[in-house]
């Protein structure tokens, strides 16, 4: 069999075949495979050697393909219609942007973090501008009601990304009518973004020093349509997947981890929480005001895809019932710091101040310097961990901005939930960790 | 390890024979080379269970800051983020890594998911970490040239490589 592999000095990415592994290299592999440490590879290596050569054979699935949200890569090693080695290959969506965010100042930061992760971009901008206040030392002066907004708009966010998640995995597994749905229901919470932000996806509209506008008139009326409209419709999906044979045949015992193994290997979110670990940053380490709500960790018993689905489903309740907490807490006043160093001056100030348009002028050219230091700020996403690190130079720009992306540490569980698994399964396991693509290569 | 006794006799505050500090109400601790696995080790013993991420930093076009504690500034720098799920707390780890010896010796057997941030941190700022099972580059393409997150790495002047293109 042929095999592609480049001559460079630091090798190829691709997975090798066994013919061309030292038997030491082999058992680094099952390593890599298994993501654990090669004393542990040892003991579980009888079981991958046995599989002579000429009856496995390996197989790129991706980077187009249509389970693999995405341009995710694939190479599986195969005997018959069982996985023996999996390797995730990535890079296809890899555009620098933690490169580029050096470039930007900390006022268009936000243009760029919310582009990593596009389907929860409220969160990353929350977590990048939660970073750049706490290096400016002004993250305990925050307005309430911008600290509310935030809140409210990173629940929302979360109930439209696993809104996708039920969407997409319905699709990967074959209910497609699901697709439709999760849809249509993902674009009536895109629909009140655009009302507030103006743009479904990309907002920039969560800023360092509160957000960009107050919320528009009618805005809770129009939660309140979202929230009410909701539950029956969960109640159909229910139906139509949670108790089906089919689909309970399809998850239930395929991509098995252990709480052990996750934490191992990094992983966070509905991953970890499916092995029973109840690990939700929103109540383990509270930032905005979640200390103040009340809800529950949704987890899972057996870590295997069937919890995972479950898990993001309850979390879409727990998350309605978060924002009816919301509705009931959302105090009025000021949407951003009134803090002239970070705030550029209101419009109606332009036109009657010299001073204020040249700091106007100056804030949206120049930007606002950061004091010298460096700071990680992490915060739940929907899809685990979704932390900052930022360090300062004391200028306008970030000196690095490096993103600590939860699907990037999650696709390396894959290989470990599908080793040993059959090829259909495989579908079934890149759906349930749900990974985005662009937060995977930034 | 005679640096690192140096070093702990200057700092304020000394962890695991490391100086620490309290930055932006965050624990940082920082680890000499020598130091860096046994730390991470004794760590991990302490509760610190979850490697959550590792990055660098390039400090070439800040030449001229200190640490202080006696820490010797170098061009590279490892940033390690660990997290202690049952006490709720965090820690995190800078190493210095000196541009003419760009290597650090992986993490590996202690956090088996440090292994795509090695790689990472490996293929934007060309850091080797020795005892690394996989150490090619992730995210750029395997015949790229030069690490992109370096400082002196510019950002669009170089001119866009395709493979097997006809030029």
């Amino acid at each position: 069999m042929t095999i592609i592999s480049a001559g460079t000095a630091e090798g190829g990415q691709e997975l090798l075949s066994r013919s061309e592994l030292t038997a030491k290299e082999l058992l680094r592999e099952v390593g890599s495979v298994l993501r654990l440490s090669e004393t542990e590879a040892a003991l579980l290596a009888e079981v991958e050697t046995e599989a002579p050569e000429d009856q496995t054979m390996i197989i790129n699935m991706g980077p187009q393909h249509p389970s693999t949200h995405g341009v995710l890569r694939l190479m599986l090693e195969l005997q018959g219609e069982t996985v023996l080695r999996c390797k995730p290959i990535i890079g296809y969506l890899h555009t620098g942007m933690e490169k580029t965010g050096e470039a930007l100042t900390y006022m268009q930061g936000g243009t760029n973090v919310t582009r990593m992760d596009y389907l929860s971009p409220l969160n990353n901008e929350l977590v990048f501008s939660m970073a750049v206040e706490k290096l400016l030392g002004i993250d305990g002066d925050i307005p309430e009601r911008a600290v509310w907004m935030r809140m409210l708009l990173s629940e929302l966010n979360r109930m439209s990304s696993h809104l996708l998640f039920l969407a997409t995995n319905g699709m990967d597994l074959g209910a497609v009518s699901m697709m439709l749905y999760g849809w249509r229901e993902r674009e009536d919470v895109l629909r009140f973004f655009q009302k507030v932000t103006g743009l479904r996806m990309n907002h920039n509209f969560i800023r360092p020093g509160g957000v960009a506008a107050d919320l528009p008139a009618g805005w809770r009326d129009d939660v309140l349509a979202i929230l009410e409209g909701l539950p029956s419709r969960l109640e159909e999906y229910d139906i139509l997947m949670t108790g089906q044979p089919i689909w309970r045949e399809r998850l239930q015992g395929v991509g098995v981890i252990t709480a052990q193994e996750a934490i191992a290997l990094g992983a966070t979110g509905p991953i970890l929480r499916s092995t029973g670990v109840a690990w939700d940053l929103r109540r383990d380490m509270p930032y905005l005001h979640y200390d103040q709500l009340e809800f529950d960790v949704i987890v899972g018993q057996y870590g295997d895809a069937y919890d995972r689905y479950s898990i993001r489903f309850n979390e879409i309740r727990e998350s309605m019932r978060i924002v009816y907490q919301i509705l009931d807490c959302m105090p009025s006043g000021d949407f951003r710091i009134q803090n002239k160093k970070v705030t550029p001056p209101p419009r109606a100030r332009i036109d009657e101040s010299m001073e204020a348009l040249i700091h106007h002028f100056k804030i949206f050219t120049e930007g606002f310097k950061v004091p010298e230091g460096e700071v990680y700020v992490a915060i739940e996403s929907p899809r685990g961990e979704i932390g900052c690190y930022i360090v300062s130079d004391g200028s306008s720009n970030p000196y690095r901005m490096h993103v600590r992306a939860p699907s990037f540490v999650n696709i390396q569980t894959m290989p470990h939930m599908m080793r040993g698994g059959l090829v259909a399964d495989a579908v079934a396991v890149i759906s349930s960790v749900d990974p985005v693509l662009g937060e995977v290569d930034r | 390890m005679s640096d690192a006794a140096d070093t702990v006799e200057n700092a304020v505050e000394t962890q695991y024979g490391c100086p620490a500090q309290d930055s932006h109400g965050q624990r940082v601790l920082y680890a000499s080379r020598d130091q860096y696995v046994s730390v991470i080790k004794a760590l991990a013993d302490e509760g610190y269970e979850m490697c959550v991420d590792l990055t660098g930093v390039d400090y070439l076009a800040m030449p001229h800051r200190t640490i202080g504690f006696g820490v010797q500034p170098e061009r590279f720098e490892v940033v390690v983020n660990l997290l202690s799920l049952s006490q709720r707390k965090r820690i995190r780890l800078r190493v210095q890594v000196p541009a003419d010896d760009a290597t650090l010796p992986t993490l590996f057997d202690v956090h088996p998911g440090t292994e795509a941030h090695e790689r990472e941190t490996f293929d934007m700022f060309g850091i080797v970490f020795t005892g690394h099972p996989d150490m090619t580059r992730i995210l750029m393409p395997e015949d790229w040239d030069g690490h992109p997150l370096r400082k002196d790495y510019s950002q669009g002047s170089i001119p866009v490589q395709f493979k097997g293109a006809h030029s």
